[in-house]
């Protein structure tokens, strides 16, 4: 049951380093946002998931309750995540900043 | 009224699994049984207008996505063809930071649904998966503005962004 605990809590912290290091990679807040709201949100999955295996595992009242929040937050964290990344998406076009190297921009076309 | 209870259920429900393990009566204790009961009572009331719109002229009641049908359509469709979908893409999204190879671009898709809840769904199942995200949606024929990571074409069908996202939307919403 360890091991499994530590593969999840591997692909999780892998896909979340990757993600915070794409941030100084890329050129724009387009682009960065891809890496900053998404791969840290899948790697939330398996990190998350770890802990509820744990709790599961360990039985007993208190640990089942802390697996049951986790799911709860897991849920929460799928809803909110998309929706902040949109707003972030949506306003910075709003305010006037062009995606850098677009080889297409149908936003701009539009207005 | 039953948009008013619909909720308070809901928000009753997400109580009890909050508090589970806390006490004798079932699972909880009865003073969390009561303030849930009173706290979800005063969440449907503030909250009922926001999560059941009312109806308009050509749209269905929102009231048909309480079917338990539409529920389980989502639950498979959350572990099975989005999570797959998801996997993918982060292993693609994961070789492009490494070699920073991108084309990146806005496009416009019309994936042709009919209600707010669907292009909701499908907004976020799009923003979700790697390499897609997006940015604006036109009000009027409900297409979306895409940010796609890695463009191969200017002008691209549903399918090429999203995959079969659209037609499990359509499933769950419509």
């Amino acid at each position: 049951m360890n091991i499994l605990i530590y593969i999840l809590f591997g692909i999780g912290l892998a896909f979340n380093g990757l993600g915070s290091f794409a941030l100084i990679r890329f050129p724009d807040v387009y682009t960065r946002l891809h890496w900053a709201t998404k791969c840290t949100t899948f790697g939330s999955i398996f990190t998350t998931a770890a802990v509820i295996v744990y709790g599961f595992a360990r039985g007993g009242a208190a640990y089942h309750t802390l697996a049951i929040h986790s799911i709860v937050a897991l849920i929460a964290l799928l809803i909110t995540n998309p929706t902040g990344a949109h707003a972030i998406a949506r306003a910075t076009y709003r305010s006037g900043v062009k995606p850098k190297f677009a080889v297409v921009d149908k936003l701009e076309e539009k207005s | 009224m039953p948009a008013f209870l619909a909720t308070s259920i809901v928000a009753y429900v997400l109580y009890l699994i909050l508090t589970l393990f806390t006490g004798r009566v079932g699972l909880w204790s009865a003073g969390e049984l009561i303030s849930g009961a009173v706290l979800s009572l005063i969440a449907g009331a503030i909250a009922y207008r926001v999560s059941f719109e009312k109806e308009r002229a050509g749209e269905k009641s929102s009231m048909r996505l309480l079917n338990p049908l539409r529920l389980i359509y989502f639950l498979l469709y959350l572990i099975g063809p989005f999570f797959i979908a998801m996997a993918k893409a982060n292993l693609d999204v994961a070789y492009r930071v490494i070699t920073g190879r991108i084309r990146p671009g806005i496009v416009r898709i019309s994936p042709g649904l009919k209600t707010d809840f669907g292009i909701t769904l499908l907004a976020n199942s799009i923003t979700l998966t790697p390499g897609t995200l997006s940015v604006d949606v036109d009000e009027d024929t409900r297409d979306l503005y895409v940010h796609w990571i890695n463009v191969k074409d200017p002008e691209p069908s549903c399918a090429e962004v999203c995959g079969n996202f659209a037609d499990w939307a359509r499933r769950i919403a419509e």
